[in-house]
């Protein structure tokens, strides 16, 4: 995919009655060479999970262009239903639904969006089920499954329907090391077998390991970009400097 | 020790059913089964009738409840104004007072003659209002990343509401609406006024003929028991069996 953002901006109403509001985003440009693996890091608050919601046709900007391989990202609301249907999404809470099992969770998006009958529908979510160790859970309801496991399952739903793209917010966040591991081996696979990911993540290491290019967002801008190595061995600006030393001391 | 339950249960009623007839007996109260067991078949049709009403009643607030609560959630003012103020204002006005201005003025205002009709709508439109608040409330009680989730797998917003968010919210609501729904049914009594022979006003005519007011009140709780009970039980069991750890 080659990515181009012009001046992204978003604001959202200030909390409380003031009837102001807070620019997170103050315009964001990036332009992408024809990579596979965008990842997209940054302090907290810095724009991160904004810009990856509006990439993923849940947002819409308030204002500046993006396009995916030259195509504008529609901002009416079927065009981005189409394109939520055509892209996948992980979120940091997992956000599976509650009262279906996790294999429901699964055929949820086959049966509904993607019509496929049940029957097919199963036949597709067995073998990756299988591949990720996940079959013998599949009838449990997500409240029975550890956090690593629902966000596998997550993972799964996203990616059953052949997303052109894979966006993932923040999916490590709220897991402890061990499931962190399970769910980062997940995306390397997923990456190796060449899909095409957007990654918000904490994970340094894992993000230089993954990522084709790498963008800092920080303070509601892309304020750093480049080629995996060179984001982290040279630095291009201070602050990014300061956050790598710190996140990797 | 479901058994053991059991027991502890039927004591308990035992020793309420035994306070009852201990206030009968502290009064020297003549009974006379004898006369009011001649209407039984009037109690049966005036239960009937509150059979009727009420499960009548029970759709129609319920449609009320959810569209009313669509509506709140809507982006539309004017919807909002309309189901807030209709909710305002019945639940701030007796039921009593809505019979009457309702049957009296509107409903002979619209040529609507049938009574049993007007009080069917007259009681949906009352319990509706508690019912918008309460379905209101188990909409507001799902995540935002609910629905951040049925969009993101491109879900049309009906769909959202039709597959994620009204299955989570109909368990949240359960409760409340099975305690609304129980108290439909006793509101109903209150259909008398207006003249409908359903239960209440059956076990008042029996009194009036018979003069045996205990006996017509003691079966018109107990018929009224008769539907709330079963109410809860239904519940109960529903509640469990959608049961599942948000």
């Amino acid at each position: 995919m080659k990515l181009v953002l012009d001046g992204v901006r978003q604001r959202f109403p200030a909390a409380g009655r003031g009837g102001g509001s807070v620019e997170v985003l103050r315009g964001c440009s990036l332009a992408t060479g024809d990579i596979r693996t965008l990842v997209l890091v940054g302090p907290s608050g810095g724009g991160k999970s904004t810009l990856l919601r509006i990439l993923a046709g849940l947002d819409v900007p308030c204002g500046g262009a993006i396009s995916f391989d030259g195509a504008a990202l529609p901002r009416d609301a079927r065009g981005r239903l189409a394109w939520r249907r055509r892209v996948g999404t992980v979120f940091q809470a997992y956000n599976l639904f509650p009262h279906l099992t996790a294999l429901d969770n699964l055929l949820l998006p086959l049966v509904h969006v993607h019509r496929l009958s049940r029957r097919e529908a199963r036949e597709r979510v067995r073998e990756p089920l299988a591949r990720f160790g996940l079959a013998d859970h599949a009838h449990k309801r997500p409240g029975q499954l550890s956090g690593g496991q629902k966000q596998r399952i997550a993972i799964l739903r996203a990616l059953v329907v052949e997303p052109s793209i894979l966006f993932l917010d923040e999916p490590t966040s709220a897991l402890d090391p061990e499931m962190t591991a399970e769910v980062l081996e997940m995306i390397r696979e997923l990456r190796d077998q060449g899909r095409q990911l957007v990654l918000v993540t904490h994970q340094m290491r894992f993000a230089r390991k993954v990522a084709d290019e790498i963008a800092f967002v920080a303070d509601g801008v892309i304020e750093a970009h480049g080629p995996a190595d060179a984001f982290f061995d040279q630095p291009a600006t201070p602050r990014l400097a300061r956050f790598l030393e710190t996140v990797l001391a | 020790m479901q058994a053991r339950r059991i027991a502890v249960h039927a004591a308990v009623v035992a020793a309420y059913a035994g306070l009852i007839w201990l206030a009968a007996a502290r009064v020297d109260y003549a009974w006379n089964w004898e006369g009011v067991w001649e209407y039984r078949e009037m109690f049966l049709k005036g239960w009937l009738a509150t059979v009727v009403i009420s499960l009548a009643a029970l759709v129609g607030s319920g449609l009320i409840g959810v569209l009313g609560a669509v509506c709140l959630q809507s982006r539309s003012l004017v919807l909002e104004a309309v189901v807030r103020v209709y909710v305002e204002l019945i639940r701030g006005t007796p039921l009593l007072v809505q019979l009457l201005i309702g049957f009296y003025l509107v409903a002979t205002a619209i040529g609507l003659e049938n009574r049993y009709v007007a009080g069917a709508l007259i009681l949906s439109l009352f319990s509706g209002a508690y019912m918008v608040e309460i379905f209101r409330g188990g909409l507001a009680a799902i995540p935002r990343g609910q629905h951040d989730a049925a969009a993101a797998i491109g879900l049309s917003p009906w769909q959202s509401f039709w597959l994620v968010v009204l299955p989570q919210a109909a368990r949240i609501v359960l409760p409340p609406v099975a305690g609304q729904l129980a108290s439909l049914i006793k509101d109903s009594s209150l259909l008398s006024v207006i003249a409908i022979s359903e239960f209440t006003l059956a076990a008042q005519e029996v009194n009036s003929f018979t003069y045996s007011s205990l006996e017509s009140y003691l079966p018109l709780a107990a018929g009224y028991l008769m539907l709330t009970l079963p109410l809860s039980w239904i519940a109960g069991l529903l509640e469990r069996r959608f049961h599942f750890e948000a």
